[in-house]
């Protein structure tokens, strides 16, 4: 970990504290979280699914605060993130790393109080994944990063599902693959239009390490085990018709605009529309599919 | 050292702000254990 920025004298505002959980990214979360808490068999008093919601949006955002403690001097050097709290000396490190475990400690136990073991136990392993695993461990290292690392933002809609049934089934586990391998090719279209951002501040993604053609190959690639896992409920009887025929249009259009992308020779960040659209659609698509899951479990309930 | 007027009084703004958004927080804490409770002795 290098030198990070220093901090003002002044105590952080608690905006700092509340813009450290990136709240944009929670709403990802805590949407996949609900959608599987809704989809799962059985019954949750709406007080304890509100708190594993709540428990699973504090948890992302303990995971969050202290993924940004310790890529202080990163975030510095990214335009996208040198604003952010720490790198923009609004905030000194060691509050920003008390936040963070505190944060986690309490999601975790209150999510093990009110709601259940596994719950808990699945919440700690996301938090510790995305802290160690990802941010320590493979961030600086290699540039399957984002290929392993998707997996801390995969749990959410496991946690949701154990919440109420207290156990783990096929349905949340394809959902967890589907999010997994989500995560390559949104992130490398993102990192094909940032890539100078990345590139300064050290950071080994596959646009950096590899060049855009391979990253445009692997990202296309990436889409096609996703759009197969996506789909795969329906076949398996997991999921009615609307979920299916919503999947496969779905699906369809992220492998035509992940094609563009594979197939696109576009070396100006500035011109890379192809890039930006499928980024762009890549969020709108996890929205939707766990939107339609639910509104078909409803339908077919 | 004294701090200047304007930085003391900022730090005492921050302070502040900081201070009723943690009671706020807290308080509703408090509130949530309840429901939990509550919950948890129906179910």
């Amino acid at each position: 970990m290098a030198s990070a920025p220093i901090a003002s004298n002044l105590p952080a505002e608690w905006r700092d504290f509340w813009a450290l959980t990136k709240p944009r990214v929670m709403t990802l979360v805590v949407f996949t979280g609900l959608c599987g808490l809704l989809i799962a068999p059985g019954h949750i008093h709406p007080v304890l699914g509100f708190t594993a919601i709540l428990c699973i949006a504090l948890g992302a955002g303990a995971a969050a605060a202290l993924n940004q403690w310790y890529e202080a001097d990163l975030d510095s050097k990214m335009k996208r993130t040198a604003n952010r709290p720490l790198p923009a000396g609004r905030m000194d490190r060691q509050s920003a790393l008390h936040f963070g475990v505190g944060l986690s400690a309490l999601s975790v136990i209150l999510m093990g109080f009110a709601v259940n073991l596994l719950a808990a136990a699945i919440l700690t392993v996301s938090i510790l994944f995305y802290v160690l695993i990802y941010t320590v461990w493979l961030k600086r290292r290699t540039p399957q990063n984002i290929v392993i690392g998707g997996a801390a933002g995969a749990f959410p809609a496991l946690i949701g599902w154990a919440a109420v049934t207290g156990r783990i089934d096929v349905l949340p586990v394809l959902l967890f693959l589907m999010v997994f391998l989500w995560t390559p090719p949104h992130f490398w279209a993102l990192s094909l239009f940032v890539n100078s951002d990345y590139a300064a501040a050290g950071v080994p993604m596959m646009s950096v390490v590899a060049g855009t053609k391979a990253t445009r190959l692997q990202a296309f690639l990436y889409s096609w085990p996703m759009a197969a896992v996506a789909i795969a409920p329906w076949p398996l009887g997991l999921t009615g018709p609307i979920y299916g025929v919503s999947a496969i249009v779905l699906n369809v259009t992220f492998l035509a605009l992940a094609a563009r992308v594979g197939f696109s020779r576009e070396s100006d960040p500035a011109l890379m529309k192809a890039e930006r659209r499928l980024f762009g659609y890549s969020i709108l698509y996890l929205f939707a599919t766990f939107g339609v899951l639910v509104v078909d479990k409803l339908w077919f309930a | 050292m004294a701090l200047d007027p304007n930085t003391e009084t900022e730090i005492r703004r921050r302070q502040k702000s900081r201070a009723i958004v943690t009671a706020l927080l807290l308080g509703a804490f408090v509130v949530l254990v309840y429901a939990i409770s509550i919950a948890k002795m129906v179910k």
